[in-house]
């Protein structure tokens, strides 16, 4: 089915085995935590622990504890939820899409990547969740029989949209995530002993590795690759549109489901390449991520970071062709207004700094590549502050003008998901399979260094 | 420098000096200061205790006689201590936008439209008025019609409406700290707007480029005109709250008031963002029982000012203006118990009432016989405008333009 060329540089380099492959992922699984781990796992606790009290003082407080005002209702929060949402959808697609697409590559790093779709997701919803002004109410949000004369939710707002994608989103992609794990759970599972096999006997589903769960398991794959792929444009496409259908100069912005989505994966495949690029360093994983691997994301890196860049760029010119006066004084205020270094650090970061991957070294430079893929990330942070915070901030009354200024609820509820997410991250990095040991075992034959001999 | 933060000057007149806060204010002549008795007391409990500076002491008593002006030996020194003035309002011009749309005498006299501003789209067929387009079926309103007229000519800015609203509906005092976080809680504000010397008319004659042309409105005239305008909920008919509220808190009735209902709201707070008004207000804290708000609310005796006719809100929803739909249904009760319609200027809103000049007209926009019915029917494509009628939300709420009595 896979078709190969011996000119491709081989995927899997220093003639791993099929046994070596199982070798070096297990390893990690089954031996102790290692010192650098359990620091890294540490910082992330305590970070949550922290950002655990800011959130309780948000919603025993209210949310006056954070910066907003009457004039900007949302601000961090959204930002946030967008920033981490965006994250999310490179995993969706380097695993639906490019498995689509049969890109054998994807195979050492689809695992990390949904894991981190899952856990960025989480982040997301837990900005939902904090911040409505009364979170215990938020479950309103969902078309729940009630005896309120059976009240339903208004299907005319985008928010209710976005609790059906993102609650979909969610649910598809951990379910993607767990059944392509379970043949590895079972290679752990084989190799356990005591609890652990127990435990990941249970995880496993008892997957005795026939030939007919073997077809079962490519057939639910396939089915949950077809269901997740039109959730890459969806979900996104959706979230833009809680800006797009608003009356807002600055959201109301009809080019905004392609930009965002587009945004969306230029951000999460830097995330994936910041976590990846550690990861294959701290568990030695450097034969399975190669560079070639991280040129590959880079290149996607450089599209997705052009589209937007026209997307700025246009909607720069709507604004001027359109005549609008509230639309063409908005983006003048956002480039030259009071906030025009949140907008020139998202051009610089966004726009110029992927552009440096047109250099081959550049692109094959992991250290390089290493800090764009933050850059990439601090930018996409600005470019949904520029959306949010710039546009509100002057709308339609010039006497309701004001300023946000973040207090340190707003950077601590920040910060509380980056522990959110790390934890999560460390906890899925040492005790569950990083890398997908059958899929890459499927590729090794086609592209190892010593295909014949495996 | 974050608006409002201002630097402490020490005055010193009549040999006598005070540390004040010092605001550059537009208009003011050069060489003059302006100061506000009957702040800094000390004996009037906690509403003034220690609010402000008392300027009394700068003044001289000349036969009995407090003498208000002092023109000589006055000494203002400004130090470097910042100090952050609390204000509603943080940005000062219109910044040529046609929402206070005004003309002068001359001109009115020759055309009652002069100043007006018919904003148009362009469809296939070439322009047409903004309202003639609409995605929306209007609902039928064959009962009340509620609405309200605002006549910029007679506002005079002074703000009674802001306070009787605040009496009737029982929205929270938030103090000083909150005002200067920009979280005012007010249902109705008086937006105050200076002119400017640079206009897209100024841009174009003299060859000025956007971006200097918008930075240059910014700032008001050496010797401004100003206006006023009081702005509240305007009870859009399309309204943009209505459609983004995921849990349906915000409706519109078949009276044709846009009514929030506070006990399903959630707060996800986008109907304020998506409000073009922006007069949605947030309940940030619980504003009752709290030491950090220790105003009337927070007391036995100081919940006893409270208007049992109206819900005190809860931490985490949004609130806005009624157009105090109690007395609506209070007046509508009374007259049902009287079997008859309701008489016009039978039902009037806390903030018409209080209005010194009349220029808050308050009425059933359905009666024939109503003052509002007819002051619409006069004024109609003459004063009559909508703010931001461009957007098409066609509000309930409506302005008559300003015509200052000025010969240019």
């Amino acid at each position: 089915m896979q078709v190969t060329s011996p000119v491709r540089a081989p995927l899997v380099t220093s003639g791993k085995k099929l046994h070596d492959v199982t070798n070096d992922i297990c390893k990690q699984v089954e031996g102790k935590p290692t010192k650098l781990w359990i620091v890294a796992f540490t910082i992330s606790v305590l970070l949550l622990l922290y950002g655990c009290f800011c959130l309780y003082k948000t919603w025993t407080v209210g949310l006056g504890v954070w910066g907003l005002n009457r004039t900007i209702g949302w601000a961090w929060d959204i930002t946030n939820f967008v920033w981490w949402v965006g994250i999310g959808h490179a995993g969706t697609l380097i695993s639906a899409v490019l498995l689509l697409f049969r890109q054998k590559w994807r195979t050492s790093i689809n695992r990390a990547a949904e894991a981190m779709t899952i856990f960025a997701v989480f982040c997301a919803g837990s900005f939902i969740l904090m911040h409505v002004g009364r979170t215990w109410l938020a479950h309103w949000c969902l078309p729940l029989p009630n005896t309120y004369g059976s009240l339903w939710v208004n299907f005319n707002s985008p928010l209710i949209w976005d609790v059906f994608a993102i609650s979909t989103y969610l649910s598809v992609s951990i379910l993607f995530w767990y059944v392509g794990m379970i043949p590895d759970l079972a290679t752990i599972r084989e190799r356990a002993t005591g609890i652990s096999r127990t435990v990941y006997g249970a995880l496993s589903f008892n997957w005795s590795g026939g030939a007919k769960d073997w077809q079962r398991y490519e057939q639910v794959s396939l089915i949950l690759a077809g269901v997740s792929t039109p959730l890459v444009l969806s979900v996104h496409t959706i979230v833009s549109m809680d800006f797009a259908t608003s009356v807002i100069p600055g959201w109301h912005t009809t080019i905004f489901p392609p930009y965002f989505v587009a945004g969306a994966i230029f951000s999460g495949f830097a995330m994936v390449l910041t976590l990846m690029l550690v990861t294959r360093k701290v568990f030695k994983l450097e034969d399975y991520v190669t560079v070639n691997h991280i040129e590959s994301m880079n290149k996607i890196i450089t599209l997705t970071g052009s589209i937007v860049g026209v997307a700025y760029i246009t909607e720069f010119f709507i604004a001027w062709y359109s005549g609008v006066e509230y639309e063409s004084y908005c983006f003048i205020n956002r480039a030259t207004g009071p906030y025009w270094w949140a907008y020139a650090s998202m051009m610089t970061c966004n726009v110029i700094s992927p552009q440096l991957f047109w250099f081959r070294k550049i692109r094959r430079n992991i250290a390089a590549t290493f800090v764009i893929s933050i850059i990439v990330n601090i930018g996409m942070w600005f470019e949904r502050f520029v959306i949010i915070v710039s546009s509100l901030h002057r709308d339609y009354l010039p006497s309701s003008w004001t300023m946000f200024y973040p207090t340190m609820y707003d950077i601590g509820d920040y910060i509380f998901s980056f522990g959110l997410f790390f934890t999560c991250f460390f906890l899925f990095a040492k005790y569950l399979p990083v890398i997908n040991m059958a899929e890459v075992k499927s590729i090794l034959k086609s592209s190892s260094v010593n295909n014949n001999k495996s | 420098m974050e608006f409002g933060v201002t630097k402490i000057a020490s005055l010193k007149a009549n040999g006598v000096s005070i540390d004040i806060p010092v605001l550059v204010q537009p208009g003011q002549a050069p060489d003059t200061v302006g100061i506000a008795i009957g702040y800094g007391r000390e004996k009037v409990g906690k509403a003034g205790n220690n609010v402000g500076v008392n300027a009394y002491p700068l003044l001289s008593v000349a036969k009995g006689i407090v003498n208000y002006s002092v023109t000589s030996n006055v000494d203002v020194k400004s130090s470097e201590i910042e100090y952050k003035l609390a204000m509603t309002q943080t940005h000062q011009t219109i910044m040529g936008r046609d929402i206070v749309q005004e003309s002068n005498l001359k001109e009115y006299k020759k055309n009652p439209a002069a100043g007006r501003h018919f904003p148009t789209v362009a469809t296939a067929d070439g322009a047409v008025g903004a309202t003639t387009l609409s995605m929306w079926e209007m609902r039928e309103r064959n009962n009340h019609s509620w609405g309200m007229v605002i006549d910029l000519n007679s506002c005079i800015g002074c703000g009674a409406c802001v306070i009787s609203c605040q009496a009737e509906n029982n929205i929270p005092v938030v103090g000083k700290d909150e005002i200067s976080r920009s979280r005012d809680m007010y249902w109705i504000r008086i937006d105050r707007y200076y002119t400017s010397d640079m206009s897209h008319e100024v841009a174009e004659k003299e060859n000025v480029n956007l971006v200097d042309m918008y930075h240059q409105m910014e700032d008001p005239s050496e010797n401004p005109q100003v206006v006023f305008q009081p702005m509240m909920c305007q009870h859009c008919n399309n309204a943009p709250c209505e459609t983004v509220c995921p849990v349906v808190a915000t409706t519109h009735s078949s009276e044709g008031l846009n009514q929030m209902t506070y006990n399903r709201c959630i707060g996800t707070k986008y109907c304020a963002n998506n409000c073009p008004y922006k007069v949605r207000r947030f309940n940030w804290f619980r504003y009752t029982e709290n030491e950090a708000f220790d105003f009337h609310m927070n007391s036995d005796l100081g919940k006893m000012v409270l208007n049992p006719d109206v819900t005190v809100r809860a931490r985490g929803v949004m609130e806005k203006c009624s157009m105090c739909v109690q007395r609506i249904q209070e007046g509508k009760l009374n007259a049902k118990k009287n079997n008859r319609r309701p008489i016009d200027g039978e039902i009037v809103t806390a903030c018409a009432q209080a209005c010194p000049t009349d220029a808050i007209v308050f009425g059933d926009m359905n009666n024939g016989e109503s003052e509002i019915f007819k002051l619409l029917e006069r004024e109609h494509k003459k004063r009559m405008y909508y703010v931001l009628e461009e957007l098409n939300v066609r509000p309930s709420v409506s302005y008559l333009s300003k015509i200052r009595n000025t010969e240019a």
